[in-house]
């Protein structure tokens, strides 16, 4: 390992709007152990705990699957992931398990399974699973949740996704052995386009790249659009020509370029990129050639956590964190801790340590998780997607939080973002 | 002195503006107190009078100060400035520094020993209670607990606290004698306020995100029964229950729901809402006068106190305060 950057961890849409500078040493630091480890016990005060259960502590072995990715670097030396991307979320979730665990009798433990090669992740994965562990948190692209779901159908295992924003894997290729923390992408993009309506910025301007995963953002814009009252009023595909993205003095070529490529553009109110891979679009604000703000998967993002967010608690959160990563939360970090945390509080309520117990009670109508989002968060019983308050935010700050007011919903005004019941198109989850 | 006064508007409705101009004119004599209101973003407390209901003062105080209460005999006002991480001391009819206590990481909600001494205090950050002697300010004890400790309520007799975690979703009972927990009893998410009846028979724990109240019997840590919310026009979501307060008889509870800006008032017989009271938004703490003829709640959202009327249960006043009001008590002087 060391500085090559085809082994950086995937960053979804949401995490590559440049969060902070201290980022860039976790990112240059020696990679860190990551065999199997022990709960642990970092937060929890030392000392005799009064009141524990008589009897065993039951145990349970939580598996982090991580895929390594090859993926071209980010624009910005600030939106290097850190090795332990996600890992840490996992690590603090654990200790958050672990502390009210110790009032239960109950303990997790967690085990990174971390491989390029998805054969082998699946095969590690396989082998933790019949050892007992019934839980799988997922950080890989969408196809490997897929191959895994499939792997470990039949066995009393069930896979949080916390690593892909896919749509389809909650849609037409949704498993009922899967459910979702990582927000869908459309959900990511209804957060934001209520947000622009909110403001009455209503006429969009799109620029796409040319991946699947940036003309799959693209489409969930449109239907965004399309939802609340949006209007694409041009859409254009920028081609990323590839090259190092360090050549020496490349802004001259970039301030000609961007303006340009904005010109003669119909009336609009906001620049969205669709740039997942983060390969273009944090050359757009400031270049454009109409004065506009950029939005989308640079500029104002939407995103399931900010490492500034301090509402409804979240400033205790950020801190115990920070004294366990010795860096920000990122959102993965925070994905990743849903996911862990939804199994231990799946374990406290049902008072339970069983595979099967636990997987129904989290499926169930019953389960809430208080997750510093100001409200309950809750797996969507049509396709297992968690449902969640969207952060809208610049790289320093949340702007907003969506649903905005004025966006009404029969049931759950979090269901105005994301596939609703009647759109869905799962049909594992329902049969 | 650096007094701002002002004086609020009530602006969500003109049956509390009738209700005001009705309870102006029966403005019966009762005792004049004084309301201490920590604002949690102005590092200010504001200072009300409990018969003009105005402000009379505004004075500056550590940083982020939310929970406030009094010494037993009245001549401390004590705020945990939960940036400053520590508990400072006011001589409350001054309003001048007395002192400093020692507190443990971001202090965020104490209680007094019914005899006035010690002070227990939640330090959220910590997964601890710390114990304070506040005449000697030595710290007696640290007590773990869960992740994010918030709540804490003391029984009358001073035998038994009780204290919330936010994150592990508990109430744990403590001996105070003996420092241990001897019980931990599981509420729905995110407990914030403990709050003991005066006969010490009942312990009310508030749980934020649940949208519940877990009444608890403290002698057998059984679940006596669990008081639900429901509002027509208003998310279930947005039903956050927090500050709860018990008339002394034990027939009343109040309870603050957050951001659906309401007040529960609660027949304690059959743990079923009276009646909601529309105050000012994301209300959180409530403190009585000691008279029980007022209840004061603090809006943190609209950055206003509102008064109920507790006989009549109507909202008389909103009394604009700092910036998120965030804890409030009164003191019979």
């Amino acid at each position: 390992m060391g500085e090559n950057a085809s082994e950086w961890p995937r960053c979804g849409p949401a995490c590559c709007a440049g969060w902070r500078a201290s980022l860039l040493s976790a990112a240059f630091a020696a990679q860190l152990t990551l065999a199997p480890m022990a709960s642990g016990q970092q937060q929890a005060p030392s000392g005799p705990i009064p009141a524990a259960p008589t009897g065993k502590v039951q145990q349970m072995a939580i598996v982090l699957a991580r895929e390594l990715r090859d993926l071209p670097p980010p624009l910005s030396l600030l939106d290097f992931p850190p090795q332990d991307d996600g890992v840490a979320g996992a690590r603090l979730a654990i200790n958050d398990n672990n502390t009210t665990g110790r009032f239960l009798g109950q303990e997790f433990t967690l085990e990174v399974v971390q491989s390029g090669a998805v054969p082998e992740l699946i095969s590690e994965v396989i082998k933790r699973v019949d050892a007992g562990a019934a839980f799988v948190v997922a950080d890989t692209s969408a196809e490997t949740v897929l191959a895994l779901a499939d792997a470990l159908k039949g066995r009393d295992a069930l896979i949080i996704n916390a690593g892909s924003s896919d749509d389809r894997l909650r849609e037409k290729e949704c498993r009922p052995n899967v459910v979702h923390t990582a927000p869908s992408r459309a959900m990511l993009a209804d957060g934001l386009a209520q947000y622009l309506v909110w403001k009455q910025w209503r006429r969009w301007f799109l620029v796409r790249g040319t991946g699947r995963d940036d003309e799959a953002f693209a489409e969930a814009l449109r239907r965004a659009a399309k939802r609340f009252g949006g209007k694409i009023v041009e859409e254009r595909a920028f081609k990323v020509e590839s090259g190092s993205r360090r050549a020496d003095g490349g802004h001259e070529q970039i301030q000609q370029q961007i303006p340009t490529f904005t010109q003669n553009a119909p009336a609009h109110d906001v620049l969205l990129v669709a740039d997942e891979g983060g390969q273009f679009g944090e050359y757009f604000p400031y270049r454009t050639w109409d004065a506009r703000p950029v939005a989308g998967t640079q500029g104002l993002v939407p995103t399931s956590w900010h490492p500034a967010l301090e509402q409804w608690g979240a400033t205790q959160f950020q801190n115990r964190f920070r004294r366990l990563a010795n860096r920000p939360m990122r959102p993965l970090d925070y994905d990743v801790w849903v996911a862990v945390r939804s199994i231990g509080e799946a374990a406290t309520r049902a008072k339970s340590m069983t595979p099967k117990a636990l997987i129904a009670y989290l499926k169930s109508a019953d389960f809430d998780l208080a997750a510093f989002k100001g409200r309950k968060l809750t797996y969507r019983p049509w396709n297992g997607q968690l449902r969640q308050p969207i952060l809208v935010a610049t790289a320093k700050l949340p702007v907003t939080v969506s649903p905005q007011p004025g966006f009404l919903h029969q049931f759950s005004e979090l269901d105005t973002l994301g596939i609703d019941r009647p759109e869905t198109e799962c049909r594992a989850y329902s049969p | 002195m650096d007094g701002e006064v002002a004086v609020g508007k009530w602006t969500s409705g003109t049956a509390t503006g009738l209700a005001l101009a009705a309870w102006l004119t029966a403005a019966a004599p009762g005792g004049a107190y004084t309301v201490f209101v920590t604002n949690e973003k102005d590092n200010t407390v504001t200072i009300i009078d409990s018969t003009k209901l105005e402000v009379v003062r505004t004075v500056k105080v550590g940083q982020r100060p939310r929970g406030i209460i009094l010494s037993k005999d009245h001549k401390w006002l004590l705020i945990c400035a939960s940036d400053d991480n520590n508990v400072q001391v006011f001589d409350a009819r001054t309003m001048e520094y007395v002192k400093t206590l020692p507190s443990g990481p971001d202090p965020e909600l104490f209680v007094l020993h019914p005899s006035g001494n010690p002070l227990y205090i939640a330090n959220e950050d910590d997964n601890l209670v710390t114990v304070v002697d506040i005449e000697t300010d030595k710290v007696l004890a640290e007590i773990p607990v869960g992740v994010e400790p918030e709540g804490m309520g003391i029984s009358p007799d001073g035998k038994l606290l009780v204290n919330t975690s936010e994150t592990t979703n508990m109430a744990h009972f403590i001996d105070t004698a003996t420092y241990t927990t001897i019980a931990n009893v599981l509420v729905d998410s995110r407990p914030r306020v403990a709050e003991f009846t005066a006969d010490g028979a009942q312990v009310w724990v508030s749980a934020e995100i649940g949208g519940t109240v877990t009444v608890i019997d403290p002698k057998t840590r059984k679940i006596l029964g669990k008081v639900e919310f429901q509002i027509p026009g208003v998310n279930q979501d947005a039903i956050q229950p927090v500050g709860v307060k018990i008339t002394r008889d034990g027939k009343r509870a109040f309870v603050a729901l957050g951001p659906a800006n309401r007040v529960a008032v609660i027949d304690t017989a059959t743990f079923k809402v009276e009646r909601y009271l529309l105050v000012g938004q994301r209300v959180w703490q409530l403190a009585f006068t000691p008279d029980e003829r007022l209840l004061f709640t603090t809006n943190g959202t609209s950055n206003d106190v509102s008064v109920i009327d507790v006989e009549k249960l109507r909202v008389v006043r909103s009394i604009k305060a700092g910036r998120y009001p965030w804890g409030v008590v009164v003191a019979p002087f």
